[in-house]
């Protein structure tokens, strides 16, 4: 931390600077420090950790003494012998695709609508955000109920119970998608959040300056609304990213993500938790997701903030 | 798009004049907060009383129990009452569920480890003595050696010949049907292979689901493999192939497949959808006419009036040569951690609980279950519980399971998955073999 | 639904009409519409959720015989109270609440001023910095827990602190991995807010002389109530429902949070999800109470926008 100086962002020249003095430095020093260090610590060492124990064959018990350096052979078995990678990738893509084209829109969509001044809108947020805070069994159970091939809502109002069933879980070409929609019933409340989060910082005056402009609803959201979202459109897309490539849970809960719903996260988990562990396959897998999660998050981040720092 | 500054708030900041110390104050006070709410949370656990795994030596025993459900619960904490009066030791149990006891013992066994802990007998349980995690029990089988058959033994000991495992209760796996819909259909149990065929066949024409066959977990479907791998291939094929992974793409291993083709017309529609408790519904409401599970599985759901009603017969018989001689029948019992507080203590309890009268107590609530020691009143059993003894008794070799026979690691990430895959287009059998057999060979080879 | 917002006795107030419109107060019809498809989206929304509890209302016995898609058998909170009392729900309530009040308050007040310094200072590391946070998020929990299991047993503890003497197994351990894993998300998203917050605010108080604390603490911090308070929902949510840390870094059963409990009522084979919704039900309650309670948070953090001069 060399430029110590005073320059608070957004401002259109360099006035008004001003050197920090000595306590001010510490104290920057320790409030940006203290959470590196945290995240530094249990975080990033053993993720390179794991990044380390990826070129290793290792069951996690015992000494470090007993890691096998094995170079790249576990990446080479995950992309000859490993039939479960393919299947995860095209998932993670999918879901992503998904997430992006379906609960962001809706979610933006949603927020707008209750960002209004209508009556219920408190209500109406709560109900559409309460997929987002039910726990993961309750979720499991809920898919279920749904969609279970004999018992479920969907077949018995269907009619599809007896003889030629739908086999909304068991065939693996279908029940990726009954589990998106369940993930999707989820998402859409999450990025509804933090849109209307967002809108909150839209000046109301403008809004009502543009209106006695003559301008309309669309118009309205068009140059007023939608520009004020940027920092907030930022986070959903961060979100959305994180949330599809990390996606775990309600796969995990139907069937362990087998059988038509692998995904990496899954793979990462079957491969390092459980009785025996295989912690560096397991770790190479998760090497892969870091690399393909950071491809699509580091390079607009880059831009977002190259853009943010040149005034 | 910028927001005008909302000056409300901010002004106080111009008309207060600040003073070094006082940010520094309030600096301190920001980050005792933080300090403090970290350092309350386990000084009011501690107050709260909700007692941790501290405490140990002298007359208590630490349990890591996996069986934290209501049910089986029950039936511990009555043991364990019985096992002070009998022992002196006073039990301290940790109560886990199943799932996360077993997905996580490898950091349990590497933690904090109770003193004793509630496993599994087969490569399972030799995998940790191999591991160096567990304590040998070898002084607990002086007194206990004589309640057991030699079949229990083996299940028990290392692979370095000392004994690991007290048994305390294990299941049979077999085709399980409702009597009273046979009674009222007329079926008789087949031995033989064609027997089951003819009988599914009939099944399906009377309109019933044949099999309950469900697979969405992915295990139950291990169970069948199992049975098949031994009618045809016999029992040592098996478990040769079980323990070394060396024979996957083999003659032997696709004709398992093949064989495994002829059933699945007659499974329930659906079945990769569905959970076994779902399958046992099937079975239990008449629609489906069999079903190859475990009795610890079926019996939760064949329970009360429905107890008796619960029949089944051994896996039929395809080669002659192998017959219906072995039995899957998975064995539960207790191991003691590496390290334990009080290893007298826990030796005193194991051979308390590697009694049959112990064993039987722990039974009365959990009739899906026989006991593995010998001794015990057959007069208090079930009829299904007495037909469990009559089969695995019967039996000249006794099978764990695939998950408890094989390396953990390759089961259930490897094994389960092919499964399902062949379940889902048998015709790609000869593929997934080969995959699996490249698989099981790179996992040997990596950790011996 | 009714059609809420129609009274006509306000109608002919003196406010312009599209004065109106830009608040939000649309005209009648499609104020109606609008009412109806809310209310359409909530109810599909809701349907999964009743299902649910209507299934929780029911013994596991009912729906064995007769299948979930049905009616009739009994009916009752049976399930409600078997799982508060089966699954001890009360005392880890109290676990849960010793974990997730700490790591929250822990995590919004670490990532504060991480974004501040981020965002009110221009440093050159501080991409990197920001980096360093929102990439550690990408990161799947199971890829990095055998060296952090490996490295808490290493870490030791003074008895008063944690029975086992270790970060594992302790509540420190539990809050700290929380608090380094939520702390990135959290200062991304207040970083990207403060930059949203004028310059001139902090160039004010700093011609006052005000220190830098000063300035986050004084004129920062409170103007980022509104994400505060969206950040104190979403991060309460993920602490409390979380439950992989819960079980591989706590491995006394007893001093494990809530959603691991509901677990305890699954058995090793048999589960009866009827009573697991019902336990389910119970244990959401928290996470809904806490977002009733911060919603207030955005209507006020509103007004405060509102107040501008």
């Amino acid at each position: 931390m060399t430029e110590v100086e005073l320059a608070p962002r957004g401002t259109p020249k360099r006035r008004r600077t001003r050197r920090l003095s000595g306590w001010d430095r510490v104290v920057i020093t320790l409030m940006a420090g203290v959470p590196t260090l945290l995240t530094v610590a249990l975080v990033w060492l053993p993720a390179l950790a794991s990044v380390g124990l990826s070129f290793s064959s290792w069951s996690g018990y015992g000494s470090v003494s007993s890691i096998q350096w094995v170079g790249l052979e576990n990446y080479k078995n995950i992309f000859t012998i490993y039939p479960e990678f393919p299947p995860a990738i095209e998932h993670n893509l999918e879901w992503l695709a998904v997430f992006f084209c379906l609960p962001a829109p809706f979610g933006l969509f949603l927020a707008v609508q209750l960002d209004k001044r209508i009556r219920f809108s408190r209500l109406y947020q709560s109900i559409l955000f309460l997929p987002v805070v039910l726990s993961l069994a309750l979720i499991g159970f809920m898919t279920e109920l749904i969609f279970s091939p004999t018992q479920g809502l969907i077949n018995n109002l269907t009619g599809h119970t007896h003889g030629h069933v739908t086999d909304w879980l068991g065939n693996p070409h279908l029940n990726i998608w009954a589990v998106m929609l369940m993930a999707c019933w989820r998402q859409t409340g999450y990025v509804m959040v933090l849109f209307l989060a967002g809108l909150k910082s839209v000046d109301p005056s403008l809004k009502e300056a543009a209106s006695l402009d003559g301008a309309n609803g669309r118009q309205i959201f068009r140059h007023v609304t939608w520009p004020s979202l940027r920092p907030i459109n930022v986070v959903v897309l961060v979100v959305t990213v994180i949330e599809s490539l990390r996606a775990f849970d309600i796969v995990y809960v139907i069937n362990k993500g087998t059988d038509g719903l692998e995904l990496l996260s899954v793979l990462v988990t079957d491969n390092i938790i459980g009785e025996a562990s295989r912690i560096g396959f397991g770790s190479a897998l998760a090497t892969i997701l870091l690399v393909i999660s950071l491809a699509f998050i580091v390079p607009y981040l880059v831009s977002v903030f190259r853009k943010d720092s040149r005034p | 798009m910028d927001i005008k500054p909302a000056d409300g708030r901010t002004t106080s900041s111009g008309t207060t004049h600040p003073a070094r110390t006082l940010d520094r104050r309030s600096l301190l006070r920001g980050s005792a907060l933080g300090i403090a709410a970290m350092a309350a949370s386990p000084l009011l656990a501690a107050c709260g009383g909700s007692g941790s795994s501290g405490s140990g030596g002298g007359t208590t025993v630490t349990f890591g129990s996996n069986a934290a459900v209501p049910q089986p619960k029950g039936a511990y904490e009555t043991l364990f009452k019985a096992a002070h009066t009998a022992t002196g030791m006073s039990v301290k149990p940790n109560w886990v569920d199943h799932n996360t006891f077993q997905q996580n013992i490898s950091t349990y066994l590497q933690g904090h480890p109770d003193d004793v802990f509630n496993w599994f007998a087969g490569e399972r349980m030799q995998f940790f003595a191999g591991q160096d995690l567990v304590s040998p029990v070898d002084d607990v089988w002086q007194t206990i050696g004589a309640h057991y058959t030699d079949a229990m033994k083996a299940q028990s000991k290392g692979k370095d010949g000392h004994y690991y495992l007290v048994p305390f209760d294990y299941y049979p796996w077999a085709v399980f049907y409702s009597k009273s819909m046979w009674k009222a259909k007329g079926y008789e149990e087949p031995t033989t292979w064609d027997e089951w065929i003819a009988l599914a066949k009939r099944m399906k024409k009377d309109g019933s689901i044949p099999i309950a066959f469900t697979d969405k977990d992915g295990w139950p479907a291990m169970g069948t493999f199992d049975y098949l791998n031994m009618r045809m291939n016999g029992f040592d094929f098996h478990i040769s192939l079980m323990r070394n992974g060396d024979k996957w793409n083999t003659p032997q291993v696709k004709a398992v497949l093949d064989q495994w083709r002829q059933l699945i017309p007659y499974y329930s529609p659906g079945f990769l959808g569905l959970t076994w408790q779902e399958g046992a519904q099937q079975l239990l409401n008449h629609q489906a006419g069999m079903m190859v599970i475990g009795l610890d599985q079926i019996g939760t759901i064949f329970t009360g009036a429905k107890a008796d009603d619960l029949g089944f017969f051994a896996f039929p018989e395809i080669d002659p040569a192998n017959g219906q001689q072995a039995v899957e029948a998975p064995i539960d019992g207790m191991m003691v951690s590496k390290s334990p507080k009080n290893h007298a203590g826990a030796v005193k309890l194991l051979k308390y609980l590697g009694t049959a009268k112990a064993q039987q107590l722990w039974l009365g609530s959990n009739p899906a279950d026989i006991a593995t020691a010998t001794g015990v009143d057959a007069s208090k059993y079930t009829a299904p519980q007495n037909a469990a003894v009559k089969l695995i008794g019967g039996a000249k070799n006794l099978s764990q399971f695939m998950d408890r026979d094989t390396r953990p690691d390759f089961a259930d990430p490897v094994m389960l998955p092919a499964l399902q895959k062949f379940l889902n287009s048998p015709g790609d059998a000869a593929s997934i073999l080969s995959n699996v057999d490249k698989q099981a060979k790179s996992i040997w080879a990596a950790g011996g | 639904m009714t059609a809420p917002g129609t009274l006509p006795a306000a109608a002919p107030a003196r406010r312009s009409r599209k004065a109106d419109r830009a608040r939000g107060d649309s005209p009648a019809p499609a104020r109606i519409a609008l009412h109806i498809f809310l209310a359409g989206t909530c109810l599909v929304w809701l349907v999964p959720l009743l299902y649910a509890f209507y299934t929780a209302l029911r013994p596991y016995a009912d729906t064995a015989r007769r299948g979930y898609v049905s009616v009739g058998g009994h009916y009752g909170t049976g399930n409600f109270s078997a799982a508060w009392v089966q699954a001890q729900l009360p005392h880890y309530f109290w676990n849960s609440v010793l974990i997730t009040v700490p790591a929250l308050v822990l995590t919004l007040w670490l990532a504060s001023m991480v974004a501040f310094v981020v965002a009110r200072f221009r440093f050159r590391i501080n991409i990197a910095l920001l980096m360093l946070f929102t990439a550690g998020n990408l990161l799947p929990q199971q890829a990095i827990v055998t060296p952090l299991f490996k490295l808490y047993q290493l870490v030791p503890l003074p008895q008063w602190l944690a029975a086992s003497g270790k970060l594992d197994d302790s509540f420190p351990g539990l809050i700290l991995i929380h608090v380094a894993f939520q702390t990135g998300f959290c200062a991304f998203v207040m970083s990207n807010y403060m930059r949203t917050i004028p310059a001139e605010l902090g160039e004010a108080a700093v011609m006052d002389g005000a220190s830098v604390w000063r300035q986050y603490w004084q004129v920062i911090l409170p103007l980022c109530r509104p994400v505060l308070a969206a950040l104190a929902t979403l991060e309460f949510t993920w602490i409390y429902n979380d439950f992989f840390w819960a079980t591989v870094l706590m491995q006394t059963g007893a001093n494990r949070p809530v959603t691991a409990a509901l677990n305890n009522l699954t058995g090793e084979f048999f589960v009866n999800n009827n009573l697991i919704a019902a336990a389910a039900l119970i244990v959401a309650i928290p996470t809904l109470v806490v977002f009733f309670a911060l919603q207030r948070q955005f209507v006020s953090g509103l007004t405060l926008g509102a107040n501008k001069g």
